[in-house]
């Protein structure tokens, strides 16, 4: 290849992403013109994740739940609206702030609490906690830990996926192969982890179809951006580097999400290619439960309240005529009991039998894996 | 020694495909005598070959394995048999391609991940110990994680600190993974084809010192299960508990030993988890004596790990204290004299087992 070729490859490849930027995508999506069934369900699922996380610092408060908690509350356009653009068999995968994308992926807030709770009925039987929410029947690979792990994971749910079209002609299961998109969300702070950047290499190099979604809430921890990121303003840009598809989206407004966010996702599932979106949000609360927040004002986070992504909703519906005031209260009333509900029937779950403790280790435990443990296989939680 | 027990082939229900290999008694296995001789490293192309051909799950990816043909030659051909969608060149981004194949696996793919040298394994620890090993767990039995991690471990030739990394004491000390560590082309190829189709991460740990032994190994197809040593020699003054390169050293030793009478035991315990450990008991029975030899350092080692076993399971048939023979608790020299003082090489091995045998 010339070094003309190149130079002309790369004007093609930025123009492409520029286009993206411009709002010129190939496929056009008007929010405008869902059913009024969706737009409702949206409300319904993002007023769910608020009250189930109003509730979850209560019961943290309470001592209920322990560990490491990261509350969503902010944020609840950015699951809602971007898992409202995909398929229920496209696989997501997220980091510790969790609990928003189990619930729009549709895990039953009462797995999600019980989880929290440390209860054999929680989505992971109580081994995995706050940090780490699986749902395998609703394509949900965790809720990861630590800082930017999942950002070459979602790179290889996206790497299977093609293997499935391109090498094994079929699904994993035996249906008929399918062109599907990765969602991987992450975090401001995963931006300056390695392992993203390795995954956004290998994801535009092997064009491999991983949407990375960033909940851009400002703060990386208590690092606010411009603190923790080079070119803060301009992250997109990094995504062009690697030539992928991008986008700096507003998070506040569910009804903007769909119309930028849709295009791409089409786009990446069509051509196989990956992107990154630059989603800019607010988290109303720290960073976990034990976050002082010092590092910012109350004017500030006011600020953000005022632009709140379930009122804007509400507002919208309510314009449209599909929402009075006297709906509105009955799904937050019919919210509150559901949530109720799940941490009643949460705290009435029996904990894990001691013997727990050894199962799941190993698929196939065989003798002497340990010099202590004997392990066994887990009994299948009756929630999931 | 000669007969195995029944292997548990129970799967977890989070586990899509359930068959494990036939796996049969070590007497019932084909003979490891024969002239179908091949290298070390066309053993474990040949065990990656035989699986890919039979489930399409399999793949191979890594540095240089398909169009350099692999940086030790040993997928050589593949790229050609299998093409660029299975034999898969990677950028030199260990975290990146390890995490990627990772949750390939979760979705139920059979990533072979090759790292050129497992001393360039850190990079990816986060997702090889943290991911992999614990993600049936920490999903509550959801997602499995069947993968394979494969390369050259220990010191190659000369190549100094950071590149002769015995990786095994490390991460042994994790659960949810298990370790295989073949010492010889037959045994490399029955425990590939196991770790394969094993729905847990296998760590497989192979040497770039062995990549050219010759053996016999069978046209015919075998496994060899996990959790089953090998007795590569008998002998009544001491038993050598060992796992991949240093079993060669200490049958180099016992040929030596023999030649002045003394009569050794060699015991390859081919996997570090499962460990064997009923089989070294059984030898401890009859020799009285052990001398662990393992090619990681000695602070909290694979041997310290078996001598503890053994003390807590059969101190009472010692007849000395049992010992263990690690490479130098120092940094890998460059020097060729010193890089050899500093392994576990056969005339230290001689120079312990006649320190205990005339204790």
């Amino acid at each position: 290849m010339t070094s003309a070729t190149v130079q002309s490859e790369q004007t093609m490849t930025t123009a492409k992403a520029d286009s993206q930027s411009a709002g010129l995508a190939p496929t056009a999506a008007n929010a405008a013109e869902l059913p009024k069934e969706t737009l409702l369900k949206w409300l319904y699922d993002m007023q769910l994740i608020r009250e189930f996380e109003n509730r979850t610092m209560q019961a943290y408060q309470q001592a209920k739940i322990g560990g490491f908690c990261h509350i969503y509350t902010g944020q609840e356009a950015c699951a809602v609206g971007t898992i409202g653009c995909v398929n229920h068999d496209d696989p997501v995968i997220t980091a510790y702030r969790d609990h928003g994308h189990a619930l729009a992926r549709g895990m039953t807030p009462e797995a999600c609490m019980a989880e929290m709770f440390g209860r054999i009925t929680g989505c992971a039987k109580g081994k995995g906690g706050s940090m780490h929410m699986f749902d395998r029947k609703n394509w949900l690979f965790g809720g990861h830990g630590i800082v930017s792990a999942q950002t070459p994971m979602g790179a290889g749910f996206a790497f299977a996926t093609k293997y499935e079209h391109e090498v094994l002609g079929k699904t994993l299961q035996g249906t008929e192969a399918k062109k599907k998109v990765t969602l991987c969300y992450m975090g401001d702070g995963a931006l300056d982890q390695g392992a993203f950047h390795e995954a956004q290499n290998i994801a535009a190099l092997w064009g491999l179809p991983v949407i990375y979604i960033l909940e851009n809430n400002g703060y990386s921890m208590g690092t606010a951006i411009h603190r923790h990121t080079a070119n803060a303003e301009n992250l997109t840009d990094r995504a062009k580097g690697y030539g992928m598809l991008t986008k700096k989206i507003d998070g506040l407004d569910i009804m903007n999400i769909y119309n930028e966010f849709k295009p791409i996702v089409d786009q990446c599932r069509e051509e196989s290619r990956p992107a990154f979106i630059d989603l800019k949000t607010y988290r109303y609360q720290g960073h976990s439960m034990s976050d002082p927040q010092k590092y910012r004002t109350k004017e500030e986070v006011d600020q953000y309240k005022d632009k709140d992504s379930i009122a804007k909703l509400v507002s919208d519906l309510m314009d449209k005529g599909w929402l009075s005031e006297d709906n509105w209260k009955d799904m937050q009333k019919d919210i509150r009991e559901i949530v109720r509900e799940a941490i009643d029937a949460a705290e009435a779950a029996p904990v894990p039998e001691d013997d727990e403790l050894f199962t799941d280790v190993y698929a196939n435990p065989e003798k002497n894996l340990s010099p202590t443990a004997t392990y066994s296989h887990g009994t299948k939680n009756p929630l999931m | 020694m000669t007969t195995l027990p029944m292997i548990e082939t129970e799967i977890h229900p989070a586990v899509d495909n359930p068959a494990l290999p036939d796996f049969v008694s070590e007497s019932e296995l084909p003979s490891r005598d024969g002239d179908r001789v091949i290298q070390f490293r066309e053993a474990l192309r040949e065990a990656m070959s035989e699986e890919m051909r039979k489930d399409k799950r399999v793949f191979l990816l890594g540095e240089e394995v398909a169009q350099y043909s692999g940086a030790y030659k040993v997928s050589q051909g593949m790229l050609e048999e299998f093409g660029e969608e299975r034999i898969i060149d990677t950028p030199i981004s260990e975290n990146g391609f390890a995490g990627m194949a990772i949750s390939a696996a979760m979705m139920g793919l059979r990533p072979i991940v090759e790292f050129m040298s497992w001393s360039f394994s850190f990079v990816a620890a986060d997702p090889i110990l943290n991911n992999a090993p614990k993600m049936l767990y920490m999903s509550g039995g959801q997602f499995g994680c069947p993968i394979v991690f494969r390369g050259n471990d220990g010191a190659g030739g000369q190549l100094a600190s950071t590149h002769s990394w015995c990786v095994e004491a490390l991460y042994a000390n994790v659960p949810g993974l298990k370790m295989a560590i073949p010492s010889n082309p037959y045994d490399a190829k029955g425990l590939l084809k196991t770790a394969i189709n094993d729905p847990d991460p296998v760590f497989f740990l192979e040497s770039e010192r062995m990549l050219g032994d010759k053996a016999h190994v069978p046209e015919e197809e075998y496994y060899i299960p996990f959790g089953r040593a090998r007795l590569a020699r008998e002998g009544d003054a001491i038993t050598l508990v060992s796992f991949g390169r240093p079993v060669n050293f200490c049958l180099e030793a016992a040929e030596k030993l023999s030649a002045e009478g003394i009569e050794v035991d060699v015991l390859d315990m081919r996997t570090i988890r499962p460990l064997d450990i009923d089989s070294v008991i059984e030898r401890v029975k009859v020799t009285n004596k052990v001398l662990v030899v393992d090619q990681s350092w000695p602070f909290a080692s694979i041997a310290s790990e078996v001598v503890t076993q053994i003390c807590e399971r059969c101190f009472d048939w010692l007849d000395a204290p049992p010992q263990r023979l690690n490479t130098e608790d120092v940094p890998t020299p460059y020097a060729k004299g010193l890089e050899y003082n500093y392994l576990p090489n056969p005339d230290r091995i001689y120079a312990a087992v006649k320190a205990m045998v005339n204790a």
